[in-house]
């Protein structure tokens, strides 16, 4: 991670000081709800139906392991002893008191973190790859990007009263990693023919109750204009979105309403005035931030090791495992492996204190005392020696964090749901635990094979439905909590938004619903390279949607 | 006499601003109008007796008013709500594009809270809503002490960094 230097330390600590400060006023009576509401809301505190909860922000999705280890303190001191993993690398606490809050950002700006931004209508924690600096297909190394928009946005001063929330998503390579196109800005990393580095932009992407893919608006702008550039796409939203109607209000509905080729003339028209000017990114800037990120110190290792090999041919478990928890490296001999915060019977994304400290002692012991958190809500080792593989999944089975579920049905991503959130028509949770229930079947489950299933208990679909091979949204019907269920959504550079299959369904039928999906698919599939997803696009939602209903007629 | 804070110090305002219903302009003292207002007066400038500024709601072009600029002694933003943030993109386009060094001054649901990020923005003024501590607010301008961005008060924090550096 980024290392803060002595102005970073000490904006965050007055950050700290400014809402101790804040709360005080709100406690004794002197700042109204409504005035204290967006302040408390800018460092990430909603009041919710049973407490209030916090979202504290995981910067592009990076964790040294004592940041780990403060998550797992505030959780046992302040909490009731776990967090929650969301989908934009974020981690929240339901049970914090509101007189605490203040001393839980000290604790956190003591290890370097914050809760700046992590909700409001501002610019939101950014987000990436969860393989950034690791992954081998990498263009750039995106962390350092992110790291300057961090800085960029951390109390930017025009941009701080938005229409709406503004979600912003980087990635380095060419696989997007990070679905940047459902983001209102998506960039991605770029070299043009003569090898300079530079982004593509796309604008007005976003799930939520108006899901539509992003617009790109420039195929290459030079890296030294990125932060101008963003300030000139920022004010022609804050002065032009709409303000009347919160559902109305993101980015994706000012780019429609004007036309993407409407709006990038107008952000166009803003840049001419901003180009070339003091918020150009010197070249210094870039050397200086990556110089903050300590280098891992790789050894010189072999691509292959007898001992993983070995195991491989002779435990079938491990080699499960690997096929869907451990990925590439861009360093021979390494390799990043997902520890699984999907153990069946367990809400998706959450941990444990104790899982906190587990994991970080392995990335301590298998690693450079650093990890990842994916939008697919899972913890990422990024530097595991391939020689060491075997120890590390004997260790991670044993505390409940290898199951070899990433990418597949029951690696379910689903928001926090109507248990938690004052949001939610339904609740998500028991639905992704009661699936898992019905797909324990580890064969089973590999023959699936890849499927992304996603859940959101509400139209503001933090569980990012839409994009999930298969999508369920929790809908009020008459103050019944019923599902509706949607297939063929996918993320990634081809990114669709699923299609709904028609009328919802009882809590109870989800499951149902879900087999008959698998079933219909495991009997349309050329074999087992089409993936779910492949096949509902081949042919279309006719042939599940008749499968599904054929018993309720 | 109105309270308000002009380049960090309480002070006694001798503006007001002129109600939207109203008609006639007061032939003394010192008066906001709204543009509207404004684009109608302009032809004739205003005499001796009276001086006129002009307030901006947060959904007018301050583009129009460039060629006024020059003699404008105040210009004011009108918040409707704290949350309506279109005045701070506003009030740097007046001085950033436009070049205005005149008085730019918040107004309506102006609190403690925004302070620092406004006076970011190039406002040196502020007209507090009425149930706020205009004394109290004024150690909002030192919330933080340094800044990322560039904006109208200072430079970009890198800037500032290499600087630094070169001294050492």
């Amino acid at each position: 991670m980024y290392l803060y230097d002595e102005i970073d330390q000490r904006l965050v600590d007055e950050r700290v000081r400014q809402f101790r400060d804040q709360t005080q006023r709100f406690l004794s009576g002197s700042l109204s709800e409504d005035d204290f509401r967006p302040l408390r809301l800018q460092n990430g505190l909603y009041i919710q139906r049973h407490a209030p909860m916090l979202r504290v922000a995981i910067p592009y999705g990076m964790l040294a392991t004592r940041q780990l280890r403060m998550l797992a303190h505030i959780a046992r001191r302040f909490d009731r002893g776990s967090a929650h993993f969301s989908t934009r690398q974020n981690v929240q606490f339901n049970w914090p008191k509101l007189e605490d809050v203040p001393d839980i950002l000290a604790h956190l700006a003591s290890v370097q973190m914050h809760a700046i931004q992590t909700s409001g209508n501002c610019v939101r924690n950014v987000t990436t790859d969860h393989f950034a600096g690791v992954a081998p297909d990498e263009v750039v190394n995106p962390l350092v990007w992110a790291e300057l928009l961090r800085q960029w946005s951390t109390f930017h001063p025009e941009f701080a009263y938005l229409p709406r929330k503004f979600k912003i998503a980087i990635v380095g390579a060419d696989n997007d990693r990070a679905a940047t196109l459902v983001h209102d800005i998506g960039i991605q990393a770029v070299r043009d023919a003569s090898g300079d580095v530079g982004f593509r932009i796309a604008v007005g992407g976003g799930l939520g109750r108006t899901p539509i893919v992003g617009h790109v608006i420039r195929e290459f702008l030079p890296w030294p204009h990125l932060l101008t550039y963003l300030d000139a796409i920022l004010r022609v939203y804050n002065r032009f979105g709409r303000r009347d109607n919160k559902y109305k209000a993101r980015i994706k509905i000012l780019v429609k309403d004007r036309t993407p080729q409407g709006f990038r003339d107008e952000v166009e028209a803003e840049w001419a005035h901003l180009r070339d000017g003091p918020g150009t990114v010197p070249a210094a800037e870039i050397a200086r931030i990556e110089s903050r990120f300590p280098q891992p110190a790789y050894q010189v290792l072999p691509a292959i090791d007898a001992a993983h090999e070995r195991t491989l041919t002779a435990d079938r478990a491990y080699a499960r495992w690997v096929s869907r928890n451990v990925h590439a490296h861009r360093v021979p001999g390494y390799v990043a492996v997902t520890l699984s915060l999907k153990q069946h019977g367990v809400a998706p994304g959450d941990a444990s204190a104790d899982q906190m400290d587990a994991v970080a002692s392995l990335a301590d012991e298998f690693g450079f005392g650093e990890l990842r958190v994916s939008h697919e809500q899972n913890l990422v080792l990024p530097d595991v020696e391939l020689r060491t593989l075997p120890t590390l999944w004997e260790r991670a089975r044993a505390h409940g964090l290898a199951t070899p579920n990433a990418g597949l049905l029951t690696n379910i991503i689903s928001c926090p749901g109507g248990d938690f959130c004052a949001l939610a028509n339904a609740v998500s949770i028991p639905v992704a635990t009661a699936i898992q229930a019905r797909f324990d079947d580890l064969d089973y489950l590999h023959d699936i094979g890849e499927l992304d299933l996603n859940i959101s208990g509400c139209m503001n679909s933090c569980g990012h439905h839409h994009v999930g091979h298969i999508g369920i949204l929790g809908v009020d019907k008459g103050g019944d909590e019923w599902y509706q269920v949607s297939i063929g959504g996918r993320q990634g550079a081809d990114a669709a938004l699923g299609k709904v299959i028609g009328p919802s369904f009882a809590r109870v039928q989800v499951p149902d619903v879900i087999e008959q999906l698998i079933q219909t698919y495991l009997a349309r599939r050329d074999s087992e390279a089409e993936r779910f997803v492949d096949v509902v696009h081949r042919i279309g939602v006719e042939p599940f949607k008749e499968a599904v209903y054929a018993g309720t007629h | 006499m109105p309270v308000l804070i002009k380049n960090r110090a309480l002070q006694e305002d001798d503006w007001h601003v002129l109600a939207a219903d109203v008609e006639e302009i007061p032939a003394r003292g010192s008066v906001l109008v709204p543009l509207a207002r404004w684009q109608i007066l302009r032809e004739a400038v205003p005499e001796g007796g009276r001086r006129i500024g002009v307030v901006l709601d947060t959904g007018d072009d301050p583009h129009v008013l460039a060629p006024d600029l020059h003699q404008l002694p105040v210009v004011a933003v009108h918040f409707p709500s704290f949350t309506d943030g279109r005045g701070y993109s506003i009030a740097r386009l007046l001085r950033e594009r436009h070049g205005y060094a005149g008085e730019l001054r918040a107004v309506g649901d102006v609190l403690r809270d925004q302070l620092f990020l406004l006076a970011r923005c190039g406002f040196d003024a502020f007209a507090l809503r009425a149930d706020q501590d205009p004394a109290a607010a004024l150690a909002a301008f030192t919330d933080f002490s340094e800044a990322y961005q560039a904006a109208v008060d200072r430079g970009a924090l890198f800037e500032r960094r290499f600087r630094t550096e070169v001294v050492q």
